[in-house]
């Protein structure tokens, strides 16, 4: 029977009664306690069923490294699963429920793989599922999916929130035991900005479970001294709750405080992942006991000797009142002490060394406890719950010598140091003989930025087990006895949570796997939410043995972050919701909004696709829209347009060789249509740009073009032709933009009154300053839709009103705004190519008929070398033409213009592509561009496009330019 | 996630306010250049497992390009210096020397650059 | 004419630190190489020295912070912009340069109160306790770019327009009451 005992307990508050409920049953724990200990203390030993065969679980340790009892933890919006007991801190109201078993905990049917567990060894899906491949996908994988999984997925959104914070500190100290704390003292008294991290709620981590001396005071005296010192100092801080996670490159260490989980729904966050910056790490992470390989050390009950010692001492709960203790060092003593001064059983323990002469053996001994030296356990007795251990001696092969009656086991195969934050950014590890341990080797630490050690090790993670400093002495017991044979192999459970037990490792080694990697993915050892961290040196020891080599030249699987899960909740921080990502809103937007826009995204803006009225379908307002704009008079939001100042007596010359055609030449008042291409030729942006004086042009780019393409300036600018007299500005969000488009636009402007937009006084492709209805405004007369068009740009704080005063204005002359979809259908009928649809970083500007506006005299623009490679100056390049569909229908997008034959992989052969397919409402029928082998050299041809039905559409192959060819519309 | 010091603005930025620019102290080839020398500028990179120079943008600071010689394999940071510069300084060199002494390579694509 | 609008039109919000989006500001971005032309117009415009590197130089209503080795952030009411692009190009007539009024362009926020900085700290890769007096950081609120500077008891943080909202979001997430660093 497991229960709280009368009294002790130096972590709980017993005057502080919790309630709490676990599978629906109310139970009753102390502040302080941790759900494992508050289960154990309501005699709910078994608390889970593993993963594969469904076996009772019980908890087997204390904290993060516990692999058994994870459970799903709150409700609703609040449920996490696979949360650890050990590592829950209990609270009123806590909802904990099993995990991996149904229809109940005490009675499940998936325990069948138990007893099919012989048919089911390593590999056992690997080799049972390959034939017949069609029934992978439709039969044996939803059937084991349906049984996979420990956990239940939450359904709902995640109720909490939560933050990340960036910190900086000299020192960085992970773990406030003894050697923390120290480490933590003596840097802050040499003057270091010092964080100290700790995983659990309070400071100390081992010491005082064992009620140590350290510096020759009582342990407990010289923790709050020191916590006080520690305290009263400005250049400290500690923060409790906090997994140092990982370490990464230059002194980045991600920490997960866990803020709030004690207190749910008390509006704090409840994770904050740090994002720390030290200079060095110090890892004081101490050490993780290790399991004994023994038959049916996984029943409920068994647990770990420095475990069962925590629950007794931190919180006045005993595990069971009869505990053998089993061993292979001192340290379990301790715990046969503790218990018996708990005034519990321990009928004997059972030590496989020849001998234990050390003081704690004595002080056993002394005590009255049976130890047993050269023995073990050859099977523990029990179900659901241990009732007994049969005893054997370790040198043999499990003959029985002798059974003792028990309610739990205690066992303890010694310590691994926790190397994983030294491992994580490649610091090397030595095998210990003495301590049968891997343990961080000082000569070959991770490297800073400068090349100094990154992280430095204390205490236990360092392999100094003992905290007087005497070297422990921890001979390797991997399976216990010795020679065992595979009836009780098959039952030694190395990892629990995945179930991989030693009979499953020596499988693996004997079909041939040799790397340690290979073998922890062919057996899922260590590859459960614990990641090994009981497990993986057990079975990593099996597999030497099984080699015939030695567990040095076998080594370690790869340490990889995070040391403890963290919740993606952590990881995502800030960012949900309304500022998941940053969302760029022009200074129209909230008109827009009012106005019933349908947004699209363009980057990172969100811009108008139409303006759908009541009853009306998207497709339907974007209609509206083009004939309007064709008819009467559109509004667009062009503010999204970027800007670009270039100025400089070497601006003419930079805009010369950034551009393919000339701008130099442009006349001061005038705009030039000009093309950017990549290095290597391709087209990569275009835009007008405008000459404001003699050494000032204002480019514009492609709406989110314009970061990249001022850094693309910039590059240029600062690391080739550096001695260049240019300045660039990017003034894209200065200003808003409204593009006036229509036959009405002129009348339009004309009423709001303030400058002269004449034909005579602002041309076509030349702009003017002024003001309208009192807005500054500059006013470039350039079209990209045929139209008679204007677009005006007004200081951005403007923006809302300028376009209110245009769309007021505008109602006199039937103004409609109209959308990103309405200015692809304008530009489409009039062959204009758009940035990503006509390209795709693989055309060149004479894949699109482009020549007119590359120059032919310039000796060098940035690609021009790129262009004149062989391939790209192929005649059989695809090149941009117009198509008609012979029946009037839409060409869908994407489709390919098919062609005779099929290629090498039996693809049916193809000739060109369609980059631009629309319904036009100008002309009633659709229009498409695209690239074609010879295309300009095939007018009037009928090619065939595949569509998504199967099946082909016909089309006539004819220029671009689908209205108004003269350009009559727009220079009026 | 590298630290790398800007030396236009002297801030210790994170890699996350910085924008990579690959393989520093490339030579343009444009127009009459032959192929293999436009191959070379295009598409030739060195992967070398140690010493490297980088160009690197303060993208999230000054917006300057500087460039960075480290270690690839220990990550080690030689230092950082403005991009106006064909090669390497000296005591970029030194550093290098001093720390890799058994470094040889250049950091032109054809390897010329060797000290 | 309208007045001119900021963003978000003076939004605000309090937690553990006040927040509130301030504006319209004034501000001209000046690139220069520097030298004695370049002093006498940063005097006539806003009537500061030139800031020495990653500072910024207040005077009043006014101020002058170091963007780059060759930018220079201008501060100043935002009616009086049109009379600093006059004078600085008056000063810097014949001298290679771009002044740009990038007032409309930006959204400028006051982070204040005892706690401010660590606002900023959830959101910004910046070590504040090292952040000298004067001294003008550029760098990211979360996923977009951002300069700050403490002055006046709390922080100003400039941010471009278009992402108004969502630094406000931001601001207002990370100063939320109960989610104090220390």
């Amino acid at each position: 029977m497991s229960t709280r005992l009368a009294k002790g307990g130096r972590l709980i508050n017993r005057t502080a009664p919790v309630e709490f409920s676990f599978n629906g049953k109310k139970m009753k724990g102390f502040q302080g306690d941790s759900l494992a200990a508050a289960l154990l203390a309501n005699d709910q030993v078994m608390v889970g069923r593993s993963f594969k065969y469904h076996r009772p679980r019980g908890i087997v340790a204390a904290g993060p490294e516990e692999p058994n009892a994870l459970v799903n933890l709150g409700t609703g919006a609040r449920l996490e699963p696979n949360q650890r007991t050990t590592t829950t801190e209990l609270f009123s109201g806590l909802e904990a429920t099993s995990q991996n078993h149904w229809p109940s905990l005490s009675f499940d049917v998936g325990v069948i793989n138990n007893y099919a567990s012989r048919f089911m060894p390593a590999g056992f899906y690997y080799k049972t599922f390959m034939h017949p491949r069609p029934f992978w996908k439709h039969v044996f994988e939803p059937v084991i999916r349906r049984a996979a999984g420990l956990g239940k997925a939450p359904t709902q959104g995640d109720a909490d929130r939560y933050e990340q914070a960036y910190a900086f500190c000299d020192v960085l100290v992970v773990g406030a035991g003894i050697a923390g704390l120290k480490a933590a003292k003596s840097a802050a008294d040499a003057g270091q900005r010092v964080i100290l991290v700790e995983q659990t709620p309070v400071l100390g981590g081992r010491a005082p479970v064992d009620d140590t001396e350290v510096d020759g005071k009582p342990v407990e005296a010289w923790l709050s001294a020191m916590e006080a010192d520690l305290a009263a100092r400005d250049n400290v801080t500690i923060r409790v709750r906090t997994v140092a996670a990982g370490v990464y490159d230059h002194g980045y260490v991600l920490a997960d405080e866990r803020v709030a989980d004690h207190t749910p729904g008390d509006g704090r966050p409840k994770h904050r992942l740090w994002r720390i910056r030290t200079a060095k790490v110090i890892n004081a992470a101490g050490a993780i006991e290790r399991p004994l390989s023994f038959a049916g050390n996984d029943i409920p009950g068994v647990m770990l000797a420095g475990a069962l010692r925590d629950y007794v001492v931190n919180y006045g709960v005993s595990p069971g009142d009869r505990t053998v203790v089993v061993t292979n060092n001192d340290s379990a003593y301790q715990t046969a002490l503790a218990l018996k001064a708990a005034g519990l059983d321990v009928p004997a323990v059972l030590d496989a060394r020849a001998s234990a002469t050390g003081a704690l053996p004595e002080a056993a001994r002394k005590a009255g406890i049976r130890v047993i030296t050269g023995h073990g356990i050859a099977k523990v007795k029990g179900g659901k719950r241990v009732t007994g251990v049969s005893v054997c001696a370790q040198a043999g092969e499990g003959s029985v010598t002798e059974e003792i009656g028990c309610d739990a086991v205690a066992m303890s195969g010694g310590w691994s140091p926790v190397v994983h934050l030294w491992s994580h950014c490649g610091g090397k590890l030595n095998w210990d003989d003495t301590i049968s341990a891997f343990v961080p080797d000082p000569t070959r630490p991770p490297l800073n930025h400068d090349g100094s050690a990154m992280v430095e090790v204390v205490g236990a993670a360092s392999g100094d087990l003992d905290l007087s400093g005497k070297p422990s002495t921890i001979p390797p017991v991997w399976v216990m006895p010795q020679g065992a044979p595979i009836k009780l192999r098959s039952k030694m459970w190395l990892d629990y949570q995945n179930d991989v037990k030693v009979s499953d490792v020596q499988l693996a080694a004997r079909e041939g796997y040799m790397s340690v990697e290979h073998t922890k993915r062919y057996t899922t050892l260590g590859m459960a939410t614990d990641q090994g961290k009981l497990s993986n040196i057990n079975g990593l020891a099996i597999l030497a043995d099984s080699l015939g080599s030695e567990i040095p030249q076998v080594g370690t699987t790869t340490f990889r972050p995070p040391y403890t899960p963290v919740t993606i909740g952590a990881l995502a921080g800030e960012s949900r919701g309304d500022i998941f990502q940053p969302l760029r809103r022009t200074p129209m937007h909230e008109a827009h909004e009012k106005a019933g826009a349908y947004f699209e995204p363009v980057g990172l803006w969100r811009r108008p696709y139409c303006f759908p009225r009541a009853g009306e379908t998207h497709e339907q307002a974007v209609h509206r829209e083009v004939n309007n704009t064709r008819n009467n008079v559109g509004l667009l939001d062009a503010s999204t347009l970027g800007k670009i100042i270039v100025k400089g007596p070497d601006a003419g010359k930079f805009l010369d060789m950034l551009y393919t055609g000339v701008m130099s030449t442009l006349p001061v008042g005038k705009c030039r249509y000009g093309l950017m291409c990549n290095e290597q030729g391709f087209l990569s942006d275009d835009g007008v740009v405008a000459r404001i004086d003699e050494d000032t042009w204002l480019c514009h780019t492609t709406s989110g073009g314009a970061d990249r393409i001022h850094g693309w300036m910039e590059d240029w600018l600062q690391c080739e032709w550096w001695d260049w007299k240019v300045f660039t500005a990017n003034v894209t969000e200065q200003y808003a933009q409204v593009a006036v488009v229509g036959p009405n636009a002129r009348k339009l402007l004309e009423s709001l009154g303030g400058m002269d937009v004449s034909k005579e006084a602002l041309p076509f492709m030349q702009w003017a300053d002024g003001t309208l209805a009192g807005f500054p405004v500059r006013v470039y007369r350039i079209s990209f839709s045929g139209e008679l068009s204007y677009e005006i740009a007004v200081p951005a704080s403007h923006g809302a009103a300028f376009w209110e005063a245009c769309t007021k204005a505008g109602k006199a002359f039937d103004a409609m705004p109209y959308g990103t979809e309405g200015l692809h259908v304008l530009r489409a009928e009039k062959g204009f190519i758009m940035i990503g649809d006509e390209t795709d970083g693989t055309v060149i500007p004479q894949d699109l008929g482009l020549d007119w506006a590359i120059s032919k005299k310039k000796a060098d623009y940035l690609g021009k070398r790129g262009q004149d490679r062989s391939y790209l100056a192929s005649p059989d390049r695809w090149k941009l033409v117009g198509f008609e569909t012979l029946d009037g229908s839409v060409i869908p997008d994407g489709s390919y213009i098919i062609a005779s034959g099929t290629n090498a992989n039996g693809q049916r052969n193809t000739q060109g592509r369609v980059t631009s397919t629309y319904y036009s409402p100008t002309l009633k029928r659709g229009i498409a561009m695209g690239l074609l082998k010879h295309g300009p050299t095939r007018m009037g041809e009928v090619v065939e496009f595949n569509t998504v039905k199967g099946g082909t559409v016909k089309a006539k192959v004819r220029d671009t330019v689908f209205f108004d060819k003269d350009g009559e519309k727009q220079n009026v | 996630m590298l630290t790398l010091e800007c030396p236009y603005c002297g801030v210790k930025a994170d890699e996350t306010e910085l924008a990579p620019g690959y393989e520093a102290h490339l030579k343009r080839f444009g127009p009459g250049s032959s192929p293999e020398e436009f191959e070379a500028y295009m598409f030739a990179r060195k992967n070398p497992k140690g010493v490297h120079f980088e160009r690197w943008r303060h993208a999230y600071g000054c917006g300057k390009w500087f460039l960075a010689a480290r270690c690839t394999a220990t990550l080690e940071v030689f230092g950082t210096y403005p991009a106006q510069v064909s090669e390497p300084p000296a005591d970029i060199i030194k550093k290098i020397q001093a720390r890799r002494p058994e470094w040889k390579s250049g950091w032109q694509p054809d390897g010329k650059g060797t000290k | 004419m309208s007045d001119p609008v900021s963003a978000l039109n003076g939004a605000s919000f309090n937690g553990f630190a006040s927040v509130r989006e301030v504006g319209p500001l004034g501000m001209i971005s000046l690139r220069h190489k520097g030298g004695a032309a370049l002093t006498k117009a940063i005097k006539a415009a806003v009537g500061t020295k030139v800031p020495a590197q990653r500072k910024i130089e207040v005077a009043g209503d006014k101020a002058c912070g170091w963007m780059s080795p060759d930018e220079y952030l201008l501060v100043l009411p935002y009616g009086e912009v049109g009379a600093a692009m006059d004078a600085l190009a008056k000063a810097l007539d014949g001298e290679h340069h771009l002044a740009a009024d990038v007032s409309d362009a930006r959204a400028v926020f006051r982070v204040e109160g005892d706690k401010a900085d660590q606002v900023l700290a959830k959101l910004s890769p910046v070590d504040f306790a090292t952040l000298e007096p004067g001294e003008l950081r550029r760098s990211r609120a979360a996923q977009v770019a951002a300069a700050m500077w403490a002055q006046d008891g709390g922080f100003t943080v400039v941010c471009f327009r278009s992402v108004a909202v969502y630094v406000m979001g931001l601001l207002t997430h990370s100063a939320q009451p109960g989610s104090e660093l220390a």
